[in-house]
């Protein structure tokens, strides 16, 4: 059996609600495309049913053959493709057909990061201890993606409604970052009625 | 801490970003053909100035592309930056 990144650690997190409500969504597919060419770029994105991003640190949500699918902006040729576990296959096969012969590249990085979904009225507050990316909701409204440092670990950040985000972060960082996650909390536990 | 603006994410932390030296450093023609005090000067010596000096900079934690800035070496501001390939930008020192 497979463990997840934060399986030791399922119960701590539990134990952040209700100032925070955190879930791992473990082994999800990833895949990292580096492509730039439009026509490349559209053939990939109509093949998952989803527009892959065009405006830097944004991403975008579809649906398609392969159920729910996100694409991540996190170059200006480069993002990342994530679905529903054990798709990752299926995925790099269809895109690197949709690329054809156009100068690019898919790579199924799905072991590199683990999935951490943060929900909460503190969800913002919390982040911002460790984070110095303006996440006020008008400088980053739902739609907001970026690649940036929490308490010194390199994360990507989706932010994905007005209490909710959506963090990836390195398999080996996971650990750390949930407890430093936990300690962030502990002064909206002691608020929480 | 500063904040250094990337060309393509908008304004992040220094500590996101990772330093490249001077910028517009052209790779000799015909390097073969270089003495090795020709070579030297390619490799070791660059500009020192007091003022406005462009460097390369790479936003590491973030996008990690490289990019151009303009920056005054006296102040520490960052007069301008630019995407790699862009000429550099006219500033006022
Ligand atoms: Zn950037």
């Amino acid at each position: 059996m497979t463990v997840s990144p934060l399986a030791a650690w399922r119960g701590r997190l539990a134990a952040l609600a209700p100032a925070l409500a955190v879930a791992e969504r473990p082994f999800r597919s990833q895949l990292t495309v580096r492509a730039s060419e439009p026509s490349a770029i559209a053939a990939m994105g109509s093949a998952l049913g989803v527009v892959f991003p065009s405006v830097p640190c944004t991403f975008t949500a579809g649906s398609g053959q392969f159920g729910d699918v996100e694409v991540l902006w996190l170059g200006p040729d480069e993002f990342l493709v994530v679905a529903a576990p054990d798709l990752q296959v299926s995925i790099e096969e269809v895109l690197r057909g949709a690329l054809g012969s156009s100068r690019g590249s898919v790579v199924d990085t799905s072991a590199q990061r683990t999935t951490v979904i943060l929900e909460g009225p503190h969800v913002r507050d919390v982040l911002a201890h460790g984070c110095s990316v303006d996440l006020h909701p008008s400088a980053a409204p739902a739609g907001t993606c970026v690649q940036t440092l929490l308490a010194r670990t390199g994360i990507i950040l989706q932010v994905t409604g007005p209490d909710r985000c959506t963090v990836l972060v390195r398999s080996s960082f996971a650990e750390y970052l949930a407890a430093w996650l936990s300690d962030a909390c502990v002064e909206y536990q002691a608020a929480a009625p | 801490m500063q904040l250094i603006p990337c060309p393509w994410c908008g304004p992040r932390e220094e500590a996101e970003f990772h330093y490249g030296g001077q910028a517009h450093v052209a790779y000799p023609e015909d390097p073969s053909a270089l003495t090795d005090e020709e070579w030297a000067q390619y490799v070791f010596f660059r500009e020192n100035p007091s003022g406005p000096f462009a460097e390369r900079w790479s936003h590491s934690a973030g996008c990690r592309r490289w990019f151009n800035a303009v920056r005054d070496t006296r102040s520490h501001d960052l007069l301008a930056v630019y995407r790699a390939g862009e000429p550099m930008p006219e500033v006022l020192s």
